[in-house]
């Protein structure tokens, strides 16, 4: 159905290693042919000097790689609000360069690395020592998220300002895995990042209630006798947040939110105008704590999987925007720190190459949303919260080609071993999901083709920025 | 049920038990000249209800009671690895107990010898009788041990592959003893 | 039955079995041999990761009176409480040809995980874990309440009967016990009637679901509000509970939640008094309920063993058949194509 012919005579250049800076005149160009742009009316595109540079019926390129992309759908490239690369530091779980290629095959053109690694993206130069792995691998645009406090401890606000000053350009700022949980210190990081148009992004937890917490609270929690982590413990300190960041004006996201109780708080701060925004991942969207009854600890993941009624809850948020994106809590671990008992086990699941196959399931396929939709929660909103510029862009003449084709008559089998993430841990094991991501293009670039990490692609793009 | 199959033909009927058990009961009477020290041990389950109707008729022949009882052996056998778990049977020892008695294990078939073989063991674990003896209905040959029947009701010679089966009042509704199989090669 | 996991893996037809098993058992240990050969040549594990000296003796007691080989492996500490040791530990189980592991855990499911994750073949005896489950011991206290309650107290009568219509009082800390999750779902199974009574920040969120009433108020079900008790078991509470703001003091809990003399001389004359040990005298039972003859703390210890040499016999005793799965329910098993660790190629 797709595939790929080098056209070339012989004299086609190919881009390579040995690009030198500034030298993006060099890429070849792509002809994508009859592809569905958000799944609307076909058409061709052609990718040329890292723009679109033409759309429409029946074009010609000589020298240009043709991508036949009948039946495929054309979105934007992918932005992901929430990845964990865990580089530096945890290179045993994950590499920026080997998370790159997870993302790059799960269909995104930018991610944002979180600042928990160790030693923790807490000053300029952790940020941009990421920024520069990321541009030196080249399959992705990587953007550091700063830690909101020293060392995620909660107690001294990071250096922000150099964060955001620094080569890195930080905007999105979150101790995420740990809750800024002091309501002083909140309030005075979502004042701060006001100054360079930043945005703070909260883990909601409410530490004392979540102690030790194993599992949603609730009835199964009961039975299976793991320690609680009750739904209140989020909302509380959603509820805190969203009336602290109305009273200073400041720009507040929500991460991975899992609750019916969260989704209700802020549709209520958003119609009261509160700028606050939220994200949901696609295990919450599509799990329930019903799997924590197998006591595999790949379903362990941090906020838990929560019942069916949330479940419901946050597919309907974010089908009407009051969740306004999607985004991974991609959380590699290595497989001894899944292959043990419940409590033991590290909470999380891998997820950029499962995204938007399960977004696909669980929001395209129910009628909840339609691919511009997806665009929009995929791409456009993420790239608008984390100020990536040329990202989440219309698919049209002049516009950045950042772009993925996803097949959505494909299914698959998620085998944790082939995927590119070294994170055995997916809490998708053995699912079934629809869509396939065929092809992803970097500034015209392929990073993915055929399915597979395009040849070369890896380092290609280290002259490029956004 | 063996009973129930088309291939079934009965071998002994409620009358020949019947004679055949007051047989065995004069025989032990003989042998042990008298009722003395005599304790009964069927081995579940119909080797019970064998012993109980072995110490009645002795009962009415020489007007003395001799004690019955229960021996499970299925926590003795050597082929429980064989077969998926069993329950188990009850064991009953009359009150005097077995030490110094004149010990009868009861039971309705005797095929390989190996369930006597675990009565044996598990009767040790209970006590040291004086004597022990055997005391079948049906004796059908194909010993695997060193184990013959002192008291035989019936020898019915059989091939290996026939089922033979006893059926009582007290566990079946009725008496027989009947053979099934084997005819045909058929292992079951 | 491959593996004893949970109380729910056993349905009332099973459960009656075990008891059944469990006084031919007993009556064994009545006599002078009190050994049987029935396991000879089987090895059984006893691997705990939680003190626990009574759990412990009482399986190993049952395994060697059946003849099994018992190894003992008892990890303390902090070191080899963290997770890659268990599956560790297992594989060496693995290899030393273990038939059952008897696992004591503090981590809720790690029996399961043990029983599923591929890491062992032997029978999974969850021996407690964490505030999950206790199995066995409420299986034990199923065979206590099923011989004084309905077999009369002697020994064998009730065999091939449940509970059905008995009304058992659970009282103390539910929300940290593993005996009463056990006790819950075993006795309903066998058809019995269970009340929960705790103070409600010691009965977990979720109590609703399970197939048992509740109540906070000791002396009102004492009294009778949900039917004359037949048996009340008293759960242990630990003093350190009312640093978490669980209770003010031990001493207002005792008042409110203890057996103490008073309530004793509430009960109906057949109330037995159970306690699954260790008991916190003068805390949630008095000396006087302790030791008064309706008390059966000394006899539940006994039953134990008996107990647990039928689960054992009913685990072990027959062919092994290697395509009958485990009996959890619920859920995948982590295992193996998850575990494979991934080809790191630059």
């Amino acid at each position: 159905m797709t595939g790929t012919h080098d056209t070339s005579t012989g004299t086609g250049v190919r881009t390579g290693r040995g690009t030198t800076p500034g030298d993006g005149g060099s890429t070849r160009p792509v002809l994508v042919r009859g592809v569905r742009p958000l799944g609307g009316d076909a058409t061709d595109l052609l990718l040329a000097d890292g723009i679109v540079a033409e759309t429409g019926r029946g074009m010609t390129a000589d020298g240009a790689l043709v991508v036949d992309a009948d039946g495929l759908v054309a979105l934007p490239g992918l932005v992901d609000l929430h990845t964990h690369l865990r580089e530096p530091g945890r290179e045993d779980a994950e590499t920026v360069e080997s998370g790159s290629r997870a993302a790059a095959l799960g269909g995104f053109t930018a991610v944002h690395a979180m600042a928990n690694t160790d030693p923790v993206a807490d000053t300029a130069g952790v940020v941009e020592q990421v920024w520069r792995m990321g541009r030196r691998t080249g399959l992705v645009d990587v953007r550091p998220v700063g830690a909101v406090t020293v060392g995620l401890r909660g107690e001294q606000l990071a250096e922000l300002g150099a964060m955001a000053d620094s080569a890195a350009a930080v905007r999105v700022f979150s101790d995420d895995g740990l809750c800024v949980s002091d309501a002083v210190l909140m309030r005075r990081a979502l004042e701060y990042v006001k100054a360079f148009d930043g945005v703070v992004a909260q883990h909601s937890q409410e530490p004392r209630l979540t102690e030790a917490a194993q599992m949603h609270e609730g009835e199964l929690s009961a039975v299976l006798g793991l320690r609680g982590w009750p739904a209140a413990a989020e909302e509380a300190i959603i509820a805190r947040d969203v009336l602290i960041a109305g009273h200073v004006d400041s720009h507040l996201h929500v991460c991975h939110v899992s609750t019916a109780g969260s989704v209700e708080i802020i549709r209520w701060a958003k119609s009261r105008g509160v700028r606050v925004t939220a994200e949901v991942t696609p295990h919450h969207l599509l799990l329930t704590h019903e799997e924590v009854a197998s006591f595999d600890p790949v379903f362990k993941v941090n906020p838990p999987l929560r019942t069916p009624e949330d479940v419901a809850a946050v597919r309907e948020a974010l089908a009407d925007g009051t969740i306004d994106v999607v985004a991974t809590d991609h959380a590699p671990h290595p497989a001894e720190d899944k292959d043990c008992e419940w409590d033991a086990a590290a909470a999380g699941t891998t997820g950029l190459e499962t995204a938007l196959s399960v977004v696909q399931q669980v929001m395209v396929e129910t009628g909840l949303l339609d691919w511009a939709g997806v665009a929009e929660r995929m791409s456009v909103r993420p790239a608008g919260i984390g100020r990536v510029a040329g990202h989440g862009r219309p698919i049209a003449a002049g516009e950045p080609a950042n772009l993925v084709l996803v097949d959505p008559a494909a299914r698959w089998r998620v085998d944790p071993g082939a995927l590119a993430t070294w994170g055995c841990n997916t809490a998708f094991q053995g699912s079934t999901l629809p869509g396939r991501v065929v092809a992803t293009f970097l500034r015209g670039r392929p990073t993915v083709l055929d399915g597979e990490l395009a040849e070369d692609a890896v380092g290609a793009d280290t002259a490029r920025s956004w | 049920m063996a009973e129930t199959r088309p291939d079934a033909r009965t071998v002994l009927d409620a009358g020949e038990i019947r004679r055949a058990l007051t047989r065995v009961a004069h025989e032990l009477l003989e042998h042990n000249k008298g009722p003395r020290d005599l304790v009964l041990l069927g081995i579940p389950t119909r080797g019970v209800a064998l012993a109980r109707r072995l110490a009645a008729r002795l009962a009415e022949i020489e007007d003395a009671e001799v004690p019955s009882g229960s021996l499970d052996v299925t926590m003795y056998r050597d082929d429980l690895r064989r077969h998926p778990t069993r329950s188990l049977g009850v064991t009953e020892v009359p009150p005097g107990g077995v030490d110094d008695k004149v010990v009868v294990l009861v039971d309705d078939v005797l095929f390989s010898g190996r369930t006597i073989r675990a009565a044996l063991d598990a009767l040790s674990d209970l006590g040291r009788p004086r004597v022990v003896r055997l005391a079948v209905l049906v004796d059908r040959g194909h010993r695997e041990l060193p184990i013959r029947a002192d008291h035989v009701g019936k020898n019915l010679p059989t091939s290996h592959a026939e089922r033979v089966k006893v059926l009582l009042e007290e566990t079946d509704g009725s008496d027989a003893v009947v053979i099934a199989g084997g005819r045909s090669g058929d292992p079951t | 039955m491959r593996h004893l996991l949970s109380a729910a893996d056993l349905g009332r037809d099973q459960a009656v079995q075990v008891l059944d098993v469990a006084e031919q058992m007993a009556a064994t240990q009545q006599r002078e041999i009190k050994k049987l050969p029935t396991l000879r040549g089987r090895t059984v594990v006893n691997l705990f990761f939680e003190d626990s000296t009574r759990t412990r003796i009482s399986f190993e007691a049952a395994a060697k009176r059946l003849s099994a080989d018992v190894i003992n492996f008892t990890a303390r500490g902090s070191s080899v409480s963290k997770g890659e040791s268990l599956k560790d530990t297992a594989l060496t189980l693995e290899a030393m040809g273990a038939d059952a592991v008897v696992v004591r855990h503090h981590a809720p499911g790690a029996p399961h995980r043990l029983a599923t994750a591929g890491w062992t073949r032997g029978s999974v005896v969850n021996a407690g874990d964490g505030t999950h489950e206790h199995p066995t011991q409420a299986l034990l206290d199923a065979f206590t309440l099923r011989r004084h309650l309905v077999g009369g107290t002697v020994p064998g009568a009730a065999t091939g009967a449940d509970l059905a219509g008995q009304r058992v009082v659970i009282a103390g800390d539910v929300l940290h016990s593993r005996v009463a999750r056990s006790n819950v779902l075993l006795l309903h199974t066998l058809g019995a009637h269970v009340v929960l009574v705790a103070p409600p920040t010691l009965l977990p969120v979720g109590v609703e679901a399970w197939p048992c009433a509740t109540s906070y108020d000791l002396d009102a079900v004492l009294e009778g509000a949900f039917g004359e008790p037949d048996a009340v078991m008293m759960l242990r509470v630990q003093r350190e509970r009312q640093n978490a703001a669980f209770f003010p003091s031990a001493r207002e809990y005792s008042r409110r939640y203890g057996l103490d003399v008073r309530r004793l001389g509430m009960l109906p004359r057949h109330t037995i008094v159970m306690h699954p040990g260790p008991m916190n005298r003068g805390l949630e039972i008095s000396a006087a309920a302790a030791d008064s003859a309706r008390s059966t703390i000394v006899e539940q210890v006994s039953n134990g063993v008996a107990v647990r040499m039928a689960v054992l016999y009913l685990l072990l005793s027959g062919r092994k058949d290697p395509a009958t799965g485990p009996v959890v329910t619920g859920g995948r098993t982590g295992g193996a194509d998850g575990a494979t660790r991934k080809d790191r190629r630059r």
